[in-house]
């Protein structure tokens, strides 16, 4: 190993250490989240619902877009953090809500340990379906015991007290939304560096080749276990979200509805880079609103012609239509790196061989 | 001598069709041991027994003495056995550097931290920069695999066997479909291969074998045919009568 080029090895370096950095994209996207708290004072219900639909869908992002499992059924886990969240407020149990979120994302994360088992093996198609009755089991078990749950009429009678004992849940959702968007910025922070890490290469390697991940020594259903329990604890902080900011759980949260759209959200966002989910939800929610203000009826034929658009133009891989962008981000990555003393002088090749 | 790896009495049966039969094989520490045959013999089965991709219907394999018939395929990895591919296996997503570090990160155990940034550790970049110049991939270390040459992919998939470290190396084809250039790069490498390290190369090439290995076993419809020294096997008249004689004539 002593032949080793040096200027080689820093070259390695610097473009592993360029890989994990932060982008100027990245950065501005989230001063540009943050100011949204000033800049639309008017629309934080709405704002809020994107986090939770962004937090949502980068929940899917992390299993579909990094491991490659499909799921129909990801509501299990934000109908159960959603209802875990309104029963521990209650009752009284956890009254602390960044206490109580916690500990929902912890009770979804246990239920998504133990449902991770099912969609080791099997096709997509297994996935698809066996995902999808998960999440009907939970919702049907939610309506089978309506003096747990409240059944039908979901749970009523929540009342959330004032983060860290501070602030209060106002009418005007302010307190709300920077609650929201603070827990999804730290989660994200949390997933970018989860799937930067030597662990997210696996999931990356596992999705493209299971055969060969096994070959190099990576334990797949290990791999594929682990990254399963973490997405159904995002699932679930985001449901026990949409419980503390609106103080009320139904059996909504577990409906299919919620499963594809999610999904939906995802792909209108693009797979695999985790910003998909929170640009997607924003998209949908403004796609919405707008159609549904030209065609209050018929919204959705648009929004599924759009899915189908998007899903045949970015071929090669879902979201693949932002690719734009992302290149951008690339160039403007690698011109800063281009301003920092470069490392590598001489040429690659010939170096030193062994 | 040591025996790495041993298999006794291995069978594999798919349905009627016995692919492996009564396969046994000695591998002694530091071998260049080839596995030959004609095509459809049941040598990429063996491979696949040795490796865990496949279980045997009956038979164990020993790696050091130690059964590991039911061992995990990458549990044996842990152990030191490494394979390449005939067909390339590779990460259609990810860049030689992710390639390799991945494969280094996973060889030090490193591989579950979430925390850490890739080739945060000492020594991982200089290593993975080791392996890059090695197989001469340092121009394309930047490009995603699924666009490389496939020559380039070629060293990729046996750079990625050597990250693994292996004390026990199974080479399935490692030349196929390499132009030339790349293919005496290839075979330098493997050559270069330190002597402690044990090789069991399957080749269809016999300039190859008869240039590589110091013994050599025939399988000819799932089992073993002969099993000796190159000199040994090129002058087995039943060896001669499967190849009719062709590659035996040098």
């Amino acid at each position: 190993m002593s032949s080793v080029s040096r200027p080689l090895s820093a070259e390695i370096a610097s473009r592993l250490i360029t890989r994990a950095r932060w982008s100027p994209l990245e950065i501005a996207f989230w001063i540009a989240a943050f100011a949204t708290i000033y800049l639309f004072p008017e629309h934080h219900l709405i704002l809020t619902e994107i986090v939770i639909w962004g937090l949502f869908a980068l929940s899917i992002d992390l299993i579909l877009g990094y491991a490659g499992i499909i799921s129909l059924g990801q509501a299990a886990f934000f109908g159960f953090g959603a209802y875990v969240a309104g029963l521990l407020a209650k009752h009284g149990i956890m009254t602390e809500p960044v206490l109580a979120l916690i500990a929902s994302g912890l009770a979804a994360a246990v239920l998504g340990f133990l449902t991770s088992f099912l969609v080791l093996r099997g096709s997509d198609l297994t996935r698809l379906m066996v995902t999808l009755g998960v999440a009907l089991v939970l919702r049907e078990l939610a309506n089978r015991f309506p003096q747990i749950t409240g059944g039908a009429d979901g749970l009523q009678g929540v009342t959330i007290d004032p983060v860290l004992g501070q602030f209060r849940f106002d009418l005007y959702g302010y307190t709300a939304y920077v609650y929201s968007l603070i827990v999804l910025f730290v989660l994200f922070v949390i997933a970018r560096r989860i799937v930067r890490s030597p662990f997210g290469l696996s999931l990356v390697a596992i999705k493209g080749n299971p055969l060969r991940s096994a070959a190099v020594g990576i334990a797949v259903n290990w791999r594929l276990v682990a990254i399963y329990t973490i997405a159904a604890a995002y699932a679930g902080i985001a449901g026990a979200l949409l419980t503390q900011t609106t103080a009320f759980a139904s059996l909504e949260g577990f409906a299919f509805d919620r499963s594809a759209d999610g999904l939906l959200v995802l792909i209108i966002g693009g797979t695999g880079y985790l910003y998909g989910g929170l640009i997607g939800a924003l998209i949908f929610r403004f796609a919405h609103d707008y159609l549904a203000s030209i065609t209050p009826q018929y919204w959705q034929f648009w929004i599924g012609l759009i899915l189908v658009i998007i899903v045949l133009v970015g071929r090669e891989r879902i979201g693949s239509w932002l690719d734009p962008v992302r290149t951008l981000a690339d160039r403007i990555g690698a011109w800063r790196a281009s301003r920092r003393p470069r490392a590598l002088g001489a040429t690659p090749e010939g170096g030193g061989q062994p | 001598m040591t025996l790495v790896l041993e298999t006794r009495a291995l069978e594999k049966r798919f349905g009627g069709i016995v692919a492996a039969n009564q396969v046994s094989l000695r591998l002694e520490k530091g071998a260049r041991h080839a596995l030959i045959g004609p095509n459809g013999a049941g040598k990429t089965t063996v491979i696949n027994l040795l490796t865990g991709v496949l279980r045997p219907s009956s038979g164990e394999i020993l790696l050091d003495g130690k059964e590991i018939t039911n061992v995990e395929p990458h549990d044996r990895v842990r152990l030191g056995m490494a394979r390449t591919f005939q067909i390339n296996q590779l990460f259609a997503d990810l860049t030689p550097i992710e390639t390799l570090g991945l494969a280094i990160s996973e060889r030090l155990g490193t591989g579950t931290h979430w925390w850490r940034t890739v080739g945060s550790r000492a020594g991982v970049v200089d290593e993975i920069a080791e392996l890059l110049e090695r197989f001469r991939l340092v121009d394309v270390m930047q490009e995603r695999t699924a666009i490389l040459p496939y020559g380039k992919q070629r060293l990729l998939e046996i750079a990625l066997a050597f990250a693994c470290r292996p004390r026990v190396l199974l080479l399935d084809e490692p030349a196929a479909g390499v132009p030339d250039a790349e293919r005496q790069e290839i075979l330098a490498t493997i050559a270069s291969l330190p002597t402690d390290v044990t090789v069991l190369l399957i080749e269809h090439d016999m300039d190859i074998v008869f240039s590589f290995a110091d013994r050599i076993s025939v399988l000819v419809n799932g089992e073993m045919l002969v099993e000796g020294t190159v000199d040994e096997v090129s002058h087995d008249p039943r060896v001669r009568a499967v190849y009719l004689g062709e590659a035996f004539d040098g």
